[in-house]
């Protein structure tokens, strides 16, 4: 390259760079501030392609959806001095990339400025965000993240709030139901227990195994499959070629559609028989039909709680389709209490987060208080009985239903 | 004389660029943060795929082993230790893996490369699984946006200074001749392996540090979010855009492509998707030598072709 040539090169870039500055400094300068406000200002960054499209679009982004139509169509978020505001909402795709969902916060809370800012779906995502939101002041109700160690992101990011449990609470709680089903005579005291190679399945597995041991239940069958698993005649086979009488897969939903249609092929309908995320989607149900009687899974829902069945039946006639048994409800919930936090404090964002860490909110999910910043109400064990979803464990919380073992055979 | 110009210019601009985040929010600096992580990136690529035409989709197995290897050592060594154990972990395998496929060319090495990435991490995958027993691991550093923008500008000064000074070294010049025809260069003396090789290392090592500076930001990561292929595809199509076996290409495609692509996921995050891949196609039919080789290709009379935009000769 010839000297002349670089120096043009050279002045062409500098050039380039400059135009470059110019333009983010005309970018840091477009958000003004706004006294006489007229709406309520939200913003999210969710997984609206990529691989992460498919578990948002199920629970987080029609609930955010629901709810702000819900709210607008009420007239707007109520205030402390009766007045209402209607929400804005700001929405971008993460793309399911870190540094995009960490680019996307650091936009909606510098360059749109908006009032609250919703979680993205799933635990690295709002693992993610944690610092900027604790930075930047913004209260995060992190519902799709299943972390055993939220006790200690609370410490880390005081206004960070965990509304999930974490894997060790749905291995344990499963290892109860079935300590009890055992005592009753209605399984034996063996295990054929599987898990996805994912960070989901390693840490449910990897509490389920002295769970059980605990319990006093022998693991027959362990095995970890990778998460491009689509074949499971193998793992299933041999899974009813042991003696046990329980089966549990830690699996996502893929997986769980896939075992759930093979065991049917392959005739295996053991007295119990686990299934990981999924289980709890409507689309489960009406790919099995009447065989998802006695399927047990994470999550569930109270029958009888009047307030649950009234968002179900909205969230059916609004998005269009039936909500899941899990995480659904509870993004709702947490949806709801932001609410309620706003009309009880105002839209001071220190305030809210106080009172959402101290308050007592009326939701569809039932009253929900927070204990250190975190959900601990929840349904760890669901069950399909009469074409719901109920939550059975734990067994001594208020509409709990009864475990029903043996599940019935296939149809 | 005029590179001394050059480096004055070169020099302030880098200290406009150093101070700009302190006048920035911290939504500014987080896309200073990605600009100059792609400009590394697409500069890094370019400095091997540039002159050799070996098109490595290799890209995101080093920026993910730069990534982990923060995450695994952060909590145990001092900073500056770790970022020496990315370099040396990303040399090693760079190295491994240099000297076992760059007898492939073509299409083979352009396989090659992209299962490459999928390798190391279903490999981590499946360590973290059956030996450590968790997945996903958490980087807890005190590194705000503004930290790891300096690392990356500092890094991206050196990965220029670098590319600038192989291609006036007999290096380069061993490079730009094996992109011509491998067999040519063979023959006129030139040991293909090893100048392959070297070039291949340092590129890697480079991406390697990419990684582990940026990596810090997510807090959390486990292999899907590290390992994403999608860094692959848009360090080569922002370096392809910018003119792959020029100085500033990389740098000059990266910019504006990040610029367009923050632009469009703020303003149309629907169709984001759709866009980008109408824009990849135009990128490819109007653009395959580069917007550089374009703009020259204007001014120079018609009927001159520079060397560079030759078609390569088949020398698989």
């Amino acid at each position: 390259m010839s000297q002349t040539v670089l120096r043009r090169a050279f002045l062409r870039s500098v050039s380039a760079f400059g135009a470059a500055a110019l333009f983010l400094s005309a970018m840091s300068e477009g958000a003004t501030a706004q006294d006489d406000r007229t709406s309520v200002r939200i913003g999210y960054a969710v997984s609206l392609s990529g691989a992460n499209a498919g578990g948002a679009g199920i629970t987080t982004i029609p609930n955010y959806r629901l709810w702000v139509e819900d709210v607008n169509a009420a007239g707007g978020l109520l205030l402390p001095d009766g007045s209402r505001l209607p929400i804005e909402v700001i929405e971008y795709d993460d793309r399911s990339s870190s540094e995009e969902a960490v680019r996307a916060v650091e936009r909606l809370a510098t360059q749109d400025e908006v009032d609250f800012i919703l979680p993205p779906w799933g635990t690295g995502f709002n693992l993610a965000i944690a610092p900027l939101m604790a930075r930047a002041g913004y209260p995060q109700i992190a519902v799709t993240a299943v972390t055993d160690r939220a006790p200690e992101f609370v410490e880390r990011w005081p206004s960070s709030f965990w509304l999930l449990g974490g894997g060790a609470d749905y291995s344990t709680a499963l290892a109860a139901v079935m300590a009890e089903a055992r005592d009753a005579g209605a399984i034996n005291n063996q295990v054929a227990m599987i898990s996805v190679a994912d960070g989901f399945g390693i840490d449910l597995v990897n509490a389920a195994r002295p769970a059980l041991a605990e319990a006093g239940f022998e693991l027959v069958y362990d095995e970890v499959f990778p998460v491009g698993t689509s074949d499971f005649s193998t793992i299933l086979n041999e899974a009813r070629a042991t003696t046990a009488d329980s089966f549990v897969a830690f699996s996502y939903p893929p997986h769980t559609f896939a075992l759930m249609q093979q065991s049917q092929v392959v005739d295996y309908s053991p007295p119990l028989f686990y299934l990981g995320v999924g289980a709890g989607f409507p689309v489960f149900q009406n790919m099995n039909a009447e065989n998802v009687e006695g399927v047990m899974s994470l999550g569930g829902i109270d029958p009888n709680n009047p307030q649950n069945a009234a968002y179900r039946e909205r969230h059916q006639e609004v998005i269009g389709a039936p909500a899941d048994y899990w995480a659904s409800v509870i993004t709702y919930s947490s949806l709801q209490m932001l609410q309620q936090a706003i009309e009880r404090v105002g839209l001071d964002r220190e305030a809210v987060t106080q009172e959402l860490a101290t308050g007592t909110f009326e939701t569809a999910a039932g009253t929900i208080t927070l204990e250190n910043n975190q959900l601990r109400d929840l349904w760890w064990v669901g069950q399909w009985q009469g074409g719901t979803f109920v939550g059975v464990a734990p067994t001594d919380r208020e509409g709990a239903s009864a475990p029903q073992l043996p599940k019935p055979g296939w149809n | 004389m005029s590179t001394t110009v050059a480096f004055i210019l070169a020099a302030a601009a880098l200290a406009g660029l150093a101070v700009a985040p302190l006048f920035l929010n911290a939504y500014g600096i987080g896309l200073l943060v990605g600009m100059t992580g792609y400009v590394v990136l697409a500069s890094a690529w370019a400095m091997f795929s540039g002159p050799t035409r070996y098109v490595s989709l290799a890209t995101v197995a080093f920026f993910g082993i730069g990534a982990y290897t923060v995450a695994v050592l952060s909590e145990t060594l001092p900073y500056p230790l770790v970022l020496l154990c990315a370099c040396a972990i990303g040399l090693t395998v760079a190295l491994i893996v240099g000297l076992s496929t760059l007898r492939l060319a073509g299409i083979y090495f352009v396989i090659f490369t992209f299962g490459l990435a999928e390798l190391i991490r279903q490999l981590v995958t499946w360590y973290e699984v059956n030996v450590t027993g968790t997945l996903g691991r958490y980087i807890f550093l005190p590194f705000e946006g503004i930290h790891i923008y300096w690392q990356l500008l500092a890094l991206a000064a050196v990965t220029l200074l670098l590319s600038w000074w192989i291609s006036r070294s007999r290096l380069g010049l061993a490079l730009r001749a094996v992109g011509d025809d491998e067999v040519v260069a063979a023959h006129a003396g030139i040991n293909v392996s090893r100048a392959k090789l070297m070039l291949f290392a340092l590129s890697a090592t480079i991406i390697t540090l990419v990684g582990a500076i940026q990596a810090p930001r997510w807090v959390y990561v486990e292999p899907a979010i590290v390992f994403n292929p999608t860094i692959s595809f848009l360090t080569l199509i922002m370096a392809l855009l910018g003119g792959a076996t020029r100085l500033w290409g990389p740098a000059l495609g990266a910019v504006p492509l990040f610029l367009l692509f923050e632009w469009l996921s703020a303003n149309f995050p629907n169709y984001f998707s759709i866009i980008l891949g109408i824009f990849f196609i135009c990128i490819v039919f109007f653009l395959p030598q580069g917007v550089l080789a374009k703009i020259e290709g204007l001014r120079r009379p018609a009927g001159k072709v520079p060397p560079e935009d030759k078609e390569r000769s088949g020398a698989a």
